[in-house]
């Protein structure tokens, strides 16, 4: 088939098949909680359906590792793609499995809010496949949109409505900033595709510099946001606080981590022409971003606003790494973050599930409710305690690794300044890492040492990914190979 | 030392890390099995700490042992043995690993009596153990980096839930202090990385690429402020005499003993071996931080009353020592601050040990409050005389030997700083003997009338430490036999 210019477009629906397969699988998800009673199904179905979609698109997803292929010219499915497809599947699949028993208990809509993952994560997925403008912020708003609800849909819980309306607002105007910034890209170049972008701004002056550089500002305002990036943060810690535990534990990985993975699709590629322009612009944003949200977090008493602040301080180590993409070490600086990227979410999820069953058996989310969990729940307290440490880039952990790594690759590239004020503010989340694991470790519970366990599907997901950050954390060679292949494109 | 003993060397690291994890199976009601794995496990790493040193003899290659297999390589911007876990080691180290070895073991045997979760604190120990091995036998930069923070990581735990006086002061100022000491380290790892260019953290081909003057002269001073800030260096020590205070007797023994030597250790490694130009630059300023910090330890420690502060500041003076030997840029005063390393070492260990002992019992430390100790623990006291002597230098013991070496060696680049040297060892010996004086002899004071004799278990590991002591300080050679052909390799060095 040809399209309107009269060029050959390649519909080889197969390159979709994940995407359609979680699309079917969510529709399906909410069809069957909307008729339950009709259907006289089992409370189990809904989770059941979407376990299942989940697992036949990380299958179909694995099964085209090694395609580099476009679809119509809006998607690529490439080895970049394919590294972003599985972890965000993954990701869908831990949260699910790993917090079921919240979700059941304090999640309104239990359907609905499955179905809004399943969408959310074909978003996403979108977002780091997305080789044209349009699609790219189609494929962000599905993410965003599914989203704004989720966030909403604590059960009775006021701070819930009141976050997914700010989340909202806030996104709404990124959304439009965003969409600003992208028209004023395309009256500059008269492309949406990033390729011919990419030609037509490294072909030399387009004579339309005020406009482009406008449209790069906007075009930074709008991912600033979606990516927690100072001074656009301040949603996230509401966001975090009301959203449910498995949501928050979305917003800080899969979303994070199509914002990334779309930053680099842009500024490693349409946009690597005009480095100059927006280098700076980043390197202050990322600066911005490590030293308040390391800082602000040194004074939080609630455990997700803590987590909120560390993943801004997270995304400004980033952002750093976007820079040094700018500096002509596009593929080893990617290959770097999306390392950092992978350890990250494997820690974040790690800390947050367990955040989840420990909110499940005492319904607190204060720093100080942790108090001699060491004792009441040694296992857990160990769990949160390595995934702190991870965050925090402490040896034998996966974080120390990434990290290495991901700072290597930034000063490699002649950012030595940015890093070492990327240490510093690291040595600084230290201080309030350890705030938490005093609670447990050096106190005793407040109301009597009462054991208690988690659920098996709990000692499943937190096994399994504690397990991964030590093994990456000793053995980091796979985990950075998968990066590396994923960044060869570049 | 054959090729093959590096799987000595690995089974260093490997020790301790495989009796943390045997530990961790182990249910925590088990004493009896927990005392006899860490008594098996400290009593292997002792023999096997003996052997490497005793292998080691200098031939001529700057590292033995060497053990390598590849970890990751050709990916990003990592070529050809990008990472590798790799081993070996030179004089200096092979010193510092009996060194570990030796203090290692007591600290294992006093740490039994441990009431208070015995197992979790036996895994954070071994842990640092096995951080403080890997420093010393490693030679790749990331392995050595992850070690580096693998032995500062379980002291916040092992200090805040085991320790004694203002414990979680102590334990956070000790961990913020030495984190934010690891920052410089970082930042000059990666520009060592980056200035080499080769794709390569392989600590061999770094120390022998070419690197720019101007790039040692700028580096080097970081490493010297990161690793200086865990070697108790003036004016980064400020956590030391709040971190021993509040430590429990073991991790003071191992944090005194072989973690401020880790640090020490890093000037060498890092400082002088790789960036020798940068060393000889600044070796006047190391100098003058070194003897500020001997004299401002010992005059501090005029006025301490806690023991365990009376010590901490007596390491920040005796760490100053290391740090001048180091800054003479010639042989003999090296050699001198590695050796002394290794006889302060043994001496605070001992020291901590023997404090511990009394402490567990009193629970008072403040030296006004005790007065003739002499005549209600008289083997206890016998121990502490000797551990003073040491500390003073009083010749036959360990601590002459090296004072002698580094005198010697700052009397030929900077006499002035000899005598101030010199001037340092006086005020040790006045701090002392007034602390011995009021405490141990004159009337027997009746409240401490209760105060038992140290245990066998404590007599023993005292008894490890002062034969150490003795042997380093009459029988040297083995010692600066390994040393001094390793260091004269840096270049530009005076004899």
């Amino acid at each position: 088939m040809t399209d309107i210019f009269g060029q050959t477009l390649n519909l080889n629906y197969g390159l979709l098949l994940p995407e359609i397969v979680l699309l079917l699988s969510s529709m399906l998800v909410i069809g069957v909680d909307a008729f339950k009673r009709q259907l006289k199904v089992s409370g189990n179905v809904p989770v059941g359906l979407a376990l299942s979609g989940l697992l036949v698109a990380l299958a179909l997803s694995i099964l085209q590792v090694n395609v580099d292929e476009d679809f119509a010219r809006l998607v690529q499915i490439d080895s970049f793609t394919s590294f972003f497809r599985i972890l965000f599947i993954a990701i869908t699949l831990v949260i699910i499995v790993g917090s079921h028993e919240y979700i059941e208990k304090s999640v309104s809509h239990v359907g609905e809010f499955y179905g809004l993952l399943l969408l959310a994560t074909v978003g996403a997925m979108l977002m780091a496949s997305a080789r044209e403008l349009l699609t790219a912020y189609l494929a962000i708003e599905l993410l965003s949109f599914s989203l704004y609800i989720a966030v909403s849909l604590a059960r009775s819980d006021q701070r819930s409505g009141e976050a997914s309306l700010k989340y909202v607002l806030l996104g709404g105007v990124a959304s439009a900033s965003l969409l600003y910034g992208l028209s004023m890209i395309y009256g500059v170049t008269g492309a949406t595709q990033y390729h011919e972008i990419s030609a037509v701004l490294s072909a030399g002056d387009t004579g339309l510099t005020t406009p482009l550089l406008l449209g790069l500002v906007l075009i930074i305002v709008g991912l600033g946001f979606k990516a927690s990036a100072v001074p656009f943060h301040m949603w996230t810690p509401d966001a975090y606080e009301g959203a449910p535990i498995p949501v928050t534990a979305f917003l800080s990985a899969t979303s994070k981590a199509a914002t990334i993975a779309l930053l680099l699709r842009w500024f490693g590629g349409p946009l690597l022409p005009i480095a100059s322009d927006w280098q700076f612009i980043l390197s202050g944003l990322a600066v911005a971003t490590m030293v308040v949200g390391n800082l602000v977090a040194l004074q939080q008493v609630n455990i997700k606003r803590l987590l909120a602040y560390s993943s801004i301080g997270q995304m400004g180590y980033m952002l750093m790494a976007i820079v040094a993409v700018g500096s002509g070490y596009a593929s080893d600086a990617t290959s770097a973050v999306l390392v950092h990227l992978a350890g990250y979410i494997i820690t974040n999820l790690l800390v947050f599930i367990s955040v989840t069953h420990f909110f499940n058996q005492t319904g607190q989310e204060e720093i100080n409710s942790f108090k001699g969990l060491a004792q009441s729940n040694p296992y857990l307290a160990l769990m949160i305690t390595a995934g702190l440490f991870s965050l925090a880039g402490m040896p034998l952990l996966v974080g120390f690794f990434t990290k290495f790594i991901l700072f290597q690759a930034v000063v490699s590239a002649g950012h030595l300044g940015l890093v070492t004020i990327a240490v510093v503010a690291s040595t600084v989340s230290l201080y309030y890492y350890l705030m938490v694991i005093r609670q447990m470790y050096l106190y005793e519970p407040e109301d009597g040492t009462e054991q208690w366990k988690l659920s098996l599907t709990g000692y499943l997901t937190t096994l399994t990914l504690f397990v991964s950050l030590v093994v990456f954390g000793l053995w980091g060679t796979p985990l950075y190979a998968a990066a590396d292949a994923a960044a060869s494109m570049f | 030392m054959t090729e093959n003993d590096g799987y000595f060397l690995i089974a260093l690291i490997v020790l301790p890390l495989l009796s943390a994890v045997c530990l961790m199976i182990i249910p925590s009601k088990e004493r009896t099995l927990i005392v006899g794995l860490t008594a098996i496990s400290s009593l292997v790493m002792f023999f096997v700490s003996v052997y490497v040193f005793m292998a080691y003899s200098f031939d001529g290659s700057t590292f033995q042992g060497v053990k390598s297999y590849p970890w990751v390589e050709n990916i990003g911007l990592l070529g050809e043995n990008g990472i590798s876990l790799k081993v070996g080691i030179d004089g200096v180290t092979a010193s510092l690993v009996l060194l570990t070895g030796i203090v290692v073991l007591p600290g294992t045997w006093v740490s039994w009596k441990i009431q208070h979760r015995l197992k979790d604190f036996f895994i954070l120990f071994y842990i640092l153990t096995a951080g403080v091995y890997g420093v010393f036998v490693l030679l790749d930069l990331f392995f050595w980096f992850l070690a580096y923070e693998t032995a500062l990581l379980p002291m916040y735990l092992l200090i805040a839930v085991w320790g004694s006086t203002r414990k979680e002061y102590g334990a956070m100022k000790l961990m913020m202090m030495l984190m934010a000491g690891s920052i410089p380290i970082f930042a000059a790892i990666f520009a060592l990385f980056a200035e080499v260019g080769l794709g390569t953290f392989d600590m061999e081909v770094l120390l022998s690429a070419s690197k720019d003057e101007d790039f040692q002269k700028i580096f080097f001073p970081l490493v010297v402020i990161g690793c200086g800030t865990l070697g108790a260096m003036f004016p980064f020590h400020s956590w030391s005499p709040d971190g021993h205070a509040a430590a429990p007797t073991a991790v003071s023994m191992v944090h005194a003993g072989v973690l401020m030597k880790v640090g020490a250790f890093g000037i060498v490694r890092l400082g002088a071996q790789m960036m020798p130009e940068g060393a000889l630059f600044w070796g006047p300023a190391l100098v003058a931080l070194g003897i500020t910090a001997a004299l401002y330890g010992a005059i501090s420690a005029l006025r301490q009353t806690d023991m365990k502060m009376l010590m901490g500041f007596s390491s920040v003076s005796h760490m100053g020592y290391v740090f001048v030997g180091l800054g003479t840029m010639n042989v003999i005063g090296m050699t001198g601050a590695v050796l002394q390393m290794t006889a302060h070492g043994l001496m605070t260990a001992l020291f901590f040990l023997l404090i511990g002992a009394m402490y567990d019992q009193s629970h008072n430390r403040d030296l006004p409050n005790f007065s003739g100790l002499a005549k209600q623990m008289p083997i206890w006291s016998v121990f502490f005389v000797f551990a003073s002597l040491a500390s003073l230098g009083l010749p036959g013991l360990s601590g002459f030997i090296a004072e002698v070496h580094i005198f010697i060696g700052a009397f030929r680049s900077y006499p002035i700083v000899g005598g101030l040297a010199v001037l340092t060892a006086a005020i040790t010996t006045t701090y002392l003997m007034r602390a011995l004086a009021q405490s141990f002899f004159g009337e027997a004071n009746p409240k401490w009338d209760s105060l038992n004799e140290m245990t066998w278990i404590e007599r023993s590991g005292a008894a490890v430490l002062v034969a150490a002591i003795l042997l380093l300080g009459l029988w040297p050679s083995p010692w600066i036999d390994r040393i001094a052909p390793s260091l004269s390799q840096i270049p530009g060095l005076m004899m």
